[in-house]
């Protein structure tokens, strides 16, 4: 569904953060990045919807590759929901019309479908009561359920997380987690840059270790866990299990 | 000075009908200020939008160095020395009647600069998640930018937009320098004919500080509902 091809990302004159990277990401697959900080995790994550240009290589997403001059990003965008770590909730919108904005805007649903919509997704994270709240009357747990569904409203083939528990409060992991579960058990594609280990042994078909721009080591959970290989990716488990 | 003031008052004001002559003005004033901030917002947001976007893409770069030397120019120089030149060298062949809208260009075209500095501040100021979020669900550059990043930067700005509008309808009164007959003007008329000082210029200072409050208000009133969204 997701595929790279050599992708190279260095930002201006700086060094490169993600070296040469060849991946393909399948139909159904929840594949989970971990890697120290500063290890090029989120940048591959934000290339894969061309929230950053990759300098050199290419992007494919469902058969066509989208980083070329005159693809239309927009339009593949739709296909590709985000969550991000801060939430990017959009602060002036009550909750709904956060909800409702882009499917209506871009004329996929009338208002009244979207609507519907919102009414739905909001029900499912029980948060109808909340529908005409502006986002700073929610907690961080709501918030980020509310910008999961948010991208759920455009009905994505992929969703993508980058870090979306890492700016909540402990408490509240575990709810938004709860809800990307549930999400992963009815076969959403799912990329997720994460440091949930827990989450990950559970979701993950797929795990990859990324350190300084390179996949290190991927492997399914179960071995990537118990039978790690990479010294580097032994030492990352060591610190952060 | 003071030894009559309802004599002074009656000849300011009632003697000749002479109140219509301060109306008069008043109307010009609020008229050459109207256009000028509609003017002023229009070319500040074309000027910011223009910067903000140049600024990511490289092929725009020349539309960016045409905006700073537009900002720099206008910023440098005295806007009566802009509204001269404008009078009596763009214009010069202009008709007299024409000189209240020649006025009115002078001062939009001088507020668009300063209007500019603060939109492109206030874009800047709405997070960049925001871009980003509107983007990743597929809305274009312009649908992001009309329904996600204004609305959020017209909120920070606002306080110095109002300033920026009050400054602009006070500084409307030197307009007289190309004879245009505002408010400060007509006061003036009337000094050199009654001359008295004091009841015309208490009076129009009076009239000028009314309608700066009444902006002042006007905007405090929207600021509170654009306000709405952060209630907790």
């Amino acid at each position: 569904m997701i595929v790279t091809k050599n992708l190279v990302k260095r930002f201006g004159t700086g060094p490169v953060v993600l070296d040469d990277i060849s991946e393909n990401i399948e139909k159904g697959e929840k594949v989970v990045i971990v890697g120290p900080s500063g290890s090029g995790k989120s940048t591959f994550l934000r290339c894969l919807n061309l929230l950053e240009e990759p300098t050199s290589g290419q992007v494919w997403f469902e058969g066509k590759q989208i980083n070329l001059p005159g693809v239309d990003v927009d339009r593949i965008r739709r296909k590709m929901g985000m969550v991000f770590q801060q939430f990017n909730l959009f602060p002036h919108k009550t909750v709904r019309q956060n909800i409702t904005l882009a499917p209506t805007k871009l004329e996929i649903m009338t208002a009244e479908q979207a609507n519907d919509k919102a009414t739905a997704l909001l029900k499912r994270i029980g948060l109808s009561d909340k529908a005409d709240s502006y986002p700073s009357q929610l907690s961080g747990g709501q918030k980020q359920r509310v910008a999961i569904v948010r991208a759920l409203a455009m009905e994505p083939d992929v969703m993508l997380f980058d870090e979306p528990t890492s700016a909540l409060d402990p408490e509240m992991v575990g709810e938004v987690l709860d809800f990307m579960h549930t999400l992963a058990d009815e076969g959403m594609t799912m990329v997720v840059v994460t440091h949930e280990m827990g989450f990950a042994r559970e979701v993950a078909t797929r795990m990859l270790f990324m350190d300084q721009g390179k996949i290190l080591e991927q492997a399914p959970p179960k071995d990537f866990f118990g039978h790690p290989e990479n010294p580097r990716l032994k030492d990352f488990l060591s610190k952060v299990l | 000075m003071f030894n009559d003031i309802p004599g002074q008052i009656y000849s300011t004001l009632i003697l000749d009908s002479r109140w219509t002559l301060f109306i008069n003005g008043l109307l010009v004033t609020l008229m050459i200020a109207g256009i000028a901030i509609v003017l002023g917002v229009a070319i500040g947001s074309v000027v910011a939008i223009t910067k903000v976007n140049a600024r990511q893409n490289k092929k725009l770069k020349w539309l960016e160095v045409i905006c700073d030397i537009y900002i720099t120019v206008i910023r440098g120089t005295p806007i009566v020395v802009q509204l001269l030149i404008m009078y009596y060298i763009v214009f010069a062949t202009a008709s007299k009647d024409a000189a209240p809208y020649v006025a009115a260009l002078a001062f939009g075209i001088n507020s668009g600069a300063y209007v500019a500095e603060i939109v492109r501040a206030g874009i800047q100021s709405v997070d960049r998640g925001q871009m980003e979020a509107g983007r990743s669900l597929g809305l274009t550059n312009g649908m992001t930018m009309r329904e996600i990043i204004f609305p959020q930067a017209i909120k920070n700005i606002l306080p110095a937009l109002g300033n920026e509008f009050i400054v602009l309808f006070k500084e409307t009164s030197i307009v007289g320098y190309v004879a245009v007959m505002d408010l400060t003007r007509a006061a003036e008329l009337v000094r050199s004919r009654t001359y008295d000082a004091l009841i015309p210029l208490i009076f129009i200072a009076l009239l000028y500080l009314g309608i700066v409050m009444l902006i002042s208000w006007a905007l405090k009133k929207l600021e509170r509902r654009l306000a709405q969204s952060d209630i907790r």
